[in-house]
């Protein structure tokens, strides 16, 4: 294999760490409440956005954005859940894809409003330069944001699955009534929920923009990029979403590659599509 | 009997309006009015009355616009033209589309669409013969009365109001046919209907062919009277949101829902972009996902379920209640 061809893959699998992270607080709500965010890939744009006014106003890298984002997307994920989602859940089917859609426009467009259509970036070599390993150039964000991106998702894992939070959780996700009777609150548990999946969306969003461009309609392509990866990787699936966008990350980078860069998001549709036709259970998923 | 009253009333008011506004900026809203009604009217059968809320109706708006402007642009033929070619383009791929989609659960409906419409977007974005991202211009100086040309709005809207009747009254039909009656039953419990004997997969297909066939009518429509179509203004996702918006505002799976929406909605975004100007785009869906937030948590059966529920409580007798918005059997 060509040097060239291992700097993509690399590539790919880097990016798709940080798809993986999104995806996994897509996932996490999706597979607990069954309902769908389609404000998701607005929660990823917010989280860039507060890195770079972070970057803009005390002039401070991720060190400093990346919890801020936590932050700030967690409470919006607090507020989201007892303003809109737990009202919305119980309501009718449109209902629910109308009220998370409704939020995607209010954030996407009040962020238009304020910062303007303009591609903003933070500086290049805000985290360091480039290096070389083993004859690989690599981008040290880019670096930087995989790994940690890889770290928190497999650490969301093990909260679910190692953890008597995560047990909670997942019995609310199982039958609220019953969790109910266990002494275990659902309105909570499900508010932590939301916390930690637009906490974790934050985050992506704070570690992607040290390298990706940042624009208020960046969240509709990451919102259909995590959408093909829950999809891929099986609702509710944390692992499942990891490899799926791992995956995902190294099909765009070779696309761009072979086929041209205008194409990627093409092929990850189709896939999207193609694989909704012939195993809408996902990679993973249960049936 | 009073029904066909009422009908004939609002739509004698209908056909006055322009004779009493009669300025341009009046003639051209009203226009704009009746276009988005029909567009909306068109995903009120599947979004509505089926309870598949479709995110991607643009591809059927899309279709029959580039067909219109694809029959001058190409062929030199008359935009009329690209209708039927456009309705069969759709229909296809509403087809294609619906026999995977229609058989999993809503989200999954909704999301499909999407990815398919931004798929469209960019295929046509990339495909010089479609006029990529510059698009197709009708013609500039209309050669006879088939060019659906005018420089006045009004010609537009008495087309328009014609195809909207035809539109509503084929929802009408539709409702009160066999057809209809399944479509409710589906939207209330899929697998109740499935257990009756309706045959869900089919019935709901069929919903979805006939909305993006009439929805691609109001995308030539549109094109005609703006005279050209871009990846944009053609294929663009907010399209998509503007037309769901209108029916579900007004209320979705009731005839006269997209209508009122349309009514409520088209003057409200003319008049902010015109007091606010070029801001006023960024504000102006800000408002819509403000609205539509509101709508889903507080009264997601639309305004006009509001308004029969106000009627109901003074004594006048109601209307057969539809329970508009769908629940959903998991």
């Amino acid at each position: 294999m060509s040097i060239i061809l291992v700097q993509v893959i690399v590539g790919g699998l880097l990016l798709g760490a940080i798809y993986a992270l999104f995806s996994s607080g897509l996932t996490l709500v999706w597979g607990m409440m069954n309902i769908v965010n389609f404000a998701h890939g607005d929660f990823v744009m917010l989280g860039m956005y507060v890195a770079f006014v972070v970057y803009t106003l005390l002039g401070a890298g991720p060190l400093l954005g990346a919890p801020l984002a936590v932050l700030v997307l967690a409470t919006l994920g607090v507020i989201v859940y007892f303003g809109l989602i737990r009202d919305i859940m119980k309501g009718p089917m449109l209902a629910q894809i109308l009220g998370t859609f409704g939020l995607a426009l209010l954030l996407r467009y009040s962020v238009f409003w304020w910062f303007g259509a303009n591609f903003l970036s933070l500086p290049e070599n805000i985290v360091g330069g480039t290096f070389e390993i083993a004859g690989l150039r690599i981008q040290a964000s880019r670096l930087l944001a995989g790994g940690v991106a890889l770290l928190v998702t497999f650490g969301l894992h093990l909260l679910l699955t190692r953890t008597s939070l995560g047990s909670k959780m997942l019995a609310v996700a199982e039958d609220s009534t019953a969790a109910q009777l266990m002494g275990i609150r659902p309105d909570t548990m499900q508010a932590i929920a939301w916390a930690i999946a637009a906490g974790a969306t934050g985050l992506a969003g704070a570690l992607i923009a040290t390298f990706f461009y940042i624009v208020p309609t960046v969240g509709e392509t990451l919102g259909i990029v995590a959408f093909v990866t829950v999809s891929l990787g099986g609702f509710g699936s944390v692992p499942g979403a990891l490899m799926a966008g791992l995956l995902i990350g190294v099909i765009e980078s070779l696309s761009a590659y072979w086929i041209g860069a205008v194409y990627k998001d093409m092929v990850v549709y189709s896939l999207f599509l193609g694989f909704l036709w012939f195993r809408p259970q996902g990679l993973m998923g249960k049936t | 009997m009073r029904r066909f009253l009422w009908a004939s009333v609002v739509l004698a008011l209908f056909v006055a309006y322009p004779l009493l506004f009669s300025t341009p900026f009046e003639q051209r809203l009203g226009a704009l009015v009746l276009l988005y009604a029909i567009a909306a009217s068109a995903w009120n059968i599947v979004g509505g009355y089926a309870g598949q809320v479709s995110v991607g109706h643009v591809v059927y708006f899309g279709c029959g616009a580039y067909a219109a402007m694809g029959a001058y642009a190409h062929f030199g033929l008359s935009p009329l033209v690209g209708i039927p070619a456009g309705i069969v383009v759709s229909v296809a791929i509403a087809a294609v589309i619906g026999v995977p989609t229609l058989r999993l659960s809503g989200h999954y409906f909704s999301m499909a669409t999407i990815a398919v419409a931004e798929l469209a977007r960019l295929i046509v974005t990339n495909t010089d013969y479609l006029g990529a991202a510059v698009g197709l211009s009708g013609p500039t100086v209309p050669r006879n009365v088939f060019d659906l040309s005018f420089i006045s709005a009004l010609p537009y809207y008495y087309l328009f109001l014609a195809i909207l009747s035809l539109t509503l009254g084929i929802t009408w039909w539709m409702a009160n046919s066999r057809m209809g009656f399944y479509l409710r039953a589906i939207r209330d419990s899929e697998r109740a209907a499935r257990s009756l004997g309706a045959p869900a997969g089919r019935t709901k297909l069929y919903a979805f062919m006939l909305s993006a066939g009439l929805t691609s009518v109001a995308g030539a429509l549109y094109a005609m009277m703006f005279g050209f179509v871009d990846p944009e203004s053609g294929l663009g996702i907010l399209i998509s949101v503007k037309i769901l918006i209108i029916a579900a505002l007004g209320g979705a799976g009731l005839l006269f829902g997209p209508l009122v929406g349309a009514a409520i909605l088209v003057p409200l975004e003319e008049i902010s972009n015109n007091l606010l100007g070029g801001k006023g785009a960024g504000l102006t869906f800000v408002v819509y996902g403000a609205i539509i937030v509101l709508i889903a948590r507080f009264q997601p059966g639309g305004i006009v379920t509001l308004i029969k529920r106000i009627w109901a409580k003074r004594g006048k007798v109601p209307e057969t209640p539809v329970a508009a918005g769908a629940s959903h059997a998991p």
